[in-house]
């Protein structure tokens, strides 16, 4: 029992760098709640926890052995890579807790990085709601290309780029998507009309690729059947399997950040001073005579 | 600079990047198979052969190496590849030939004894060797290739399948990583692929 526990918390392929920056994070965050003490700041902590310890679990431990060895394990590590894990700590924003918990040098040298010119500006590029929806779907089919992925899972260097910039881009697409400061706040906060036609945009081309892989007749990504897979099973299954965690969890997510940001919209509106043109609640009638 | 006047750049570089990398602009010779002189460290092991001597990746230098990872009691794609190999061989010259060892790594060291191991091996020509060991060591070498192996329910007579790699990885004479032969790849386009590399080793 003990020796399957070790195991499975036991990295495939130990990343010290990686492993120490989930550590950061964590004990940056934690801190920094003990220090607020806020009860509103429970139900950002879940969510954050949640999101941070997903993505440690199919990188850091045994899960990622399952990912390089099975098609549909790897299509469900990339699920919390791209969409589940990052969409979660977006939601918690999770920023005012990590600057109470962070040390004065690294608050200070984190916002001295980001208001670098060169570096704020490829913020803003990334960020721009056309760029962040190409890299989106972009890199999803870029590591999807079979001949991509071939090398991607030989190659122990370009199997780490893949999942770390899967990673990265999750984060920068949540981030930009579910920010709940009123739109214009800063130069990357979109209104949230424009946000729903990113998030609507993106979502048919992953239906496109998922069902694709879900209803090829013959096996499109042989890099399975060169490595072998963790355990026997029909690979026309696997392939299926991947391509519908490609197709439907992934569009959902749109969904419901949809109605996320409806809900955001609704507190923005509501916050706002009454303007003279807004037609008032309940006119008052003419009494008929 | 505004957007509108870096995206033009940014999507050409990227379409030039895509276009290079899928084109596998590698300037390298023409193979079928994969090219993987690079991606893969050089051969190393520690293992048994089919004589129950213990053997490393030391004991085969100097030759070119052919490494498949199957089982014996394989209803298809083991003895379907060791044929494969065995044809493919046999379109090169009788000297070259001598110099090529083939190793079957059997991953199901349960099993495969060593007296079983010859007994599959030597059904597939001469230089064909049985390798095999304990778990250890053979998870340290497919972990060093990427590849993994696992084993199916035993049904009531016992019998189990093992999922396993299904491609021949070929390692030059100083044991570095050449080619990875797909299942996909006919007999003759294995044959010029080893007489490719083998022109290109010389």
């Amino acid at each position: 029992m003990m020796d399957e526990i070790i195991l499975w918390l036991t990295p495939w392929e130990p990343q010290p760098l990686l492993i120490a920056l989930f550590a950061i994070v964590a004990c940056c965050y934690a801190r920094g709640l003990a220090r607020r003490r806020r009860l509103r700041d429970i139900a950002p902590a879940i969510a954050f926890g949640l999101g941070l310890i997903s993505m440690y679990v199919v990188m850091q431990t045994h899960v990622d052995y399952y990912a390089q060895y099975m098609f549909f394990i790897h299509r469900a590590q990339h699920l919390i890579l791209h969409h589940l894990g990052p969409f979660l700590i977006a939601l918690s924003m999770p920023t005012a807790v990590l600057a109470a918990g962070a040390p004065a040098w690294l608050n200070r040298g984190v916002r001295g990085l980001g208001e670098l010119p060169p570096v704020a500006a490829c913020y803003r590029f990334v960020q721009h709601p056309f760029i962040s929806a190409l890299l989106f779907v972009g890199l999803i089919y870029f590591w999807l290309t079979p001949s991509i992925h071939f090398t991607a899972m030989l190659s122990a260097r370009d199997y780490w780029l893949m999942n770390l910039s899967m990673a990265v881009d999750g984060l920068l697409f949540w981030w930009f998507m579910l920010d709940p400061r009123a739109p214009g706040t800063t130069r990357t906060t979109y209104s949230t009309g424009l946000r729903i036609i990113v998030l609507w945009a993106v979502m048919p081309p992953q239906i496109a690729l998922g069902a694709y892989i879900a209803l090829a007749p013959d096996t499109v990504y042989d890099v399975y059947a060169v490595c072998g897979r963790a355990f026997p099973i029909s690979p026309i299954v696997d392939q299926q399997l991947g391509g519908l965690i490609t197709w439907i969890p992934a569009a959902m997510m749109s969904v419901v950040a949809t109605l996320i940001l409806l809900r955001f919209g609704f507190i923005h509106e509501r916050s706002k001073p009454e303007s003279a043109d807004r037609p008032s609640a309940s006119p008052v009638k003419e009494p008929v005579t | 600079m505004t957007l509108h006047k870096i995206l033009p750049r940014v999507l050409l570089a990227v379409g030039i990047s895509l276009g290079l990398a899928l084109s596998g602009c590698s300037g390298g010779p023409d193979y079928t198979a994969h090219d993987i002189t690079g991606v893969m460290p050089d051969l190393e092991f520690n293992l048994t052969n089919e004589k129950g001597e213990a053997v490393t990746a030391d004991d085969y230098d100097g030759r070119l190496k052919l490494l498949f990872f199957g089982y014996t009691n394989c209803p298809d794609i083991c003895p379907a590849t060791m044929a494969r190999i065995r044809a493919a061989l046999g379109g090169l010259d009788a000297d070259t030939r001598d110099d090529i060892d083939v190793l079957f790594l059997s991953v199901d060291p349960e099993r495969d004894t060593p007296e079983r191991l010859q007994r599959f091996t030597s059904s597939f020509g001469d230089g064909v060797v049985g390798l095999t060991g304990t778990q250890e060591q053979l998870k340290a070498l497919s972990k060093r290739y990427r590849v993994t192996y696992g084993y199916g329910e035993p049904n009531d007579n016992g019998f189990y399948l093992v999922s396993h790699s299904s491609a021949i990885f070929v390692f030059g004479p100083d044991g570095r990583a050449r080619l990875l032969v797909n299942q996909q790849e006919s007999v003759d386009e294995l044959t010029a692929d080893l007489k490719t590399l083998l022109n290109q080793l010389d």
